[in-house]
């Protein structure tokens, strides 16, 4: 359950980047291939949020795609795992996308 | 909207890059050790020290959520050692290891050796700044734990399959578990031993005095 501290983290980060205003969205990019649960941290944020700046936000997780290319033959193609091989036999992979854990923006309210 | 394209893990690296850079001016060796619970980390330590605590000087970092029985184990062995609780957190970040190098205060040019809580999951995320992972994997555990736990056994330079005394009474296909894990990591090294026979540790000992050769300036 590493997403806990990973939620806190998220927030932390919000809170200190809206300076004291009310956020009301928060979107992350999350690889699917980083390791990270993107319902565990749904999960955590609505109670991690609570009494922050952050409470009562909505949280949206674009869930990224693995894609790889081989370093043997140049193709591109997408990954499901993290030890896919290639069509031509080579497992030696560069990772394109799929490793995301990145707080991409936030919504704050507008002042009345 | 305000764009942000922050990094949730940037505090931790941050900190993990200050501790790494900490080891490199004191050319002090750090492995971060990773298994499941019951691998055998603290035993493969606990050898580790009594045989070469005459050769190098080593401190150990414990983390565990709770109790200080590895702690006094270490101790017991002949290393420093500094124990870290984790309480509900399932590995260590670091922070709690330079708080643990504050305490612990390893001699230059020595070894640290930082046992991770048994988790293969969470430790793989968070750098501590040290110079490897160690992954062990024992024999009593499934030969297909590195498919199962990718993103360790990518994370790990090197893999240690323990308790190979036991292998006549066990299923574990050694070759199966190594071929697995180049699958998710063709770069890794694999050693067998036994902790506590000691079967296979001299090669341990030669993969670590190679390693402490490459931390000097």
């Amino acid at each position: 359950m590493h997403e806990l501290g990973i939620t806190r983290n998220i927030v932390s980060i919000v809170e200190e980047a809206a300076k004291g205003r009310r956020v009301t969205r928060v979107t992350l990019d999350v690889g699917r291939l980083s390791g990270v649960t993107p319902e565990a941290i749904l999960f955590c944020f609505d109670i991690v949020a609570r009494g922050t700046l952050l409470d009562g936000a909505k949280l949206d997780i674009n869930s990224i795609e693995g894609r790889g290319r081989c370093r043997s033959c140049g193709e591109a193609f997408e990954t499901r795992t993290l030890f896919e091989a290639c069509g031509c036999g080579s497992r030696s992979i560069e990772r394109l996308a799929g490793e995301e854990l990145k707080i991409r923006n936030m919504e704050i309210e507008e002042a009345a | 909207m305000i764009e942000l394209e922050a990094q949730i893990l940037a505090k931790n690296d941050a900190l993990a890059a200050k501790n790494r850079g900490w080891f490199l001016g004191r050319e002090i060796l750090a492995l971060n050790l990773v298994s499941s619970p019951g691998a055998g980390k603290t035993t493969l330590l606990e050898r580790t020290i009594r045989d070469l605590k005459n050769k190098i000087p080593i401190s150990v970092i414990e983390g565990d959520q709770a109790t200080s029985r590895d702690g006094e184990r270490i101790r017991a062995a002949g290393a420093a050692a500094v124990q870290i609780n984790t309480g509900a957190g399932c590995h260590l970040e670091a922070d709690m290891v330079e708080k643990g190098l504050a305490e612990l205060k390893p001699p230059f040019g020595s070894m640290v050796m930082i046992e991770n809580v048994g988790n293969l999951v969470c430790p793989a995320l968070f750098d501590l700044g040290e110079s490897a992972k160690v992954v062990i994997l024992s024999v009593t555990e499934g030969d297909d734990k590195p498919l199962k736990y990718p993103h360790m056994f990518k994370a790990a330079e090197i893999m240690i399959v323990n308790k190979v005394d036991l292998l006549p009474h066990v299923d574990f296909d050694v070759g199966a578990a190594i071929g697995n894990a180049m699958k998710v990591n063709p770069a890794i090294l694999a050693l067998r031993v036994s902790a506590r026979t000691g079967e296979g540790m001299d090669d341990w000992y030669d993969w670590l005095d190679h390693r402490m050769l490459q931390s000097r300036l």
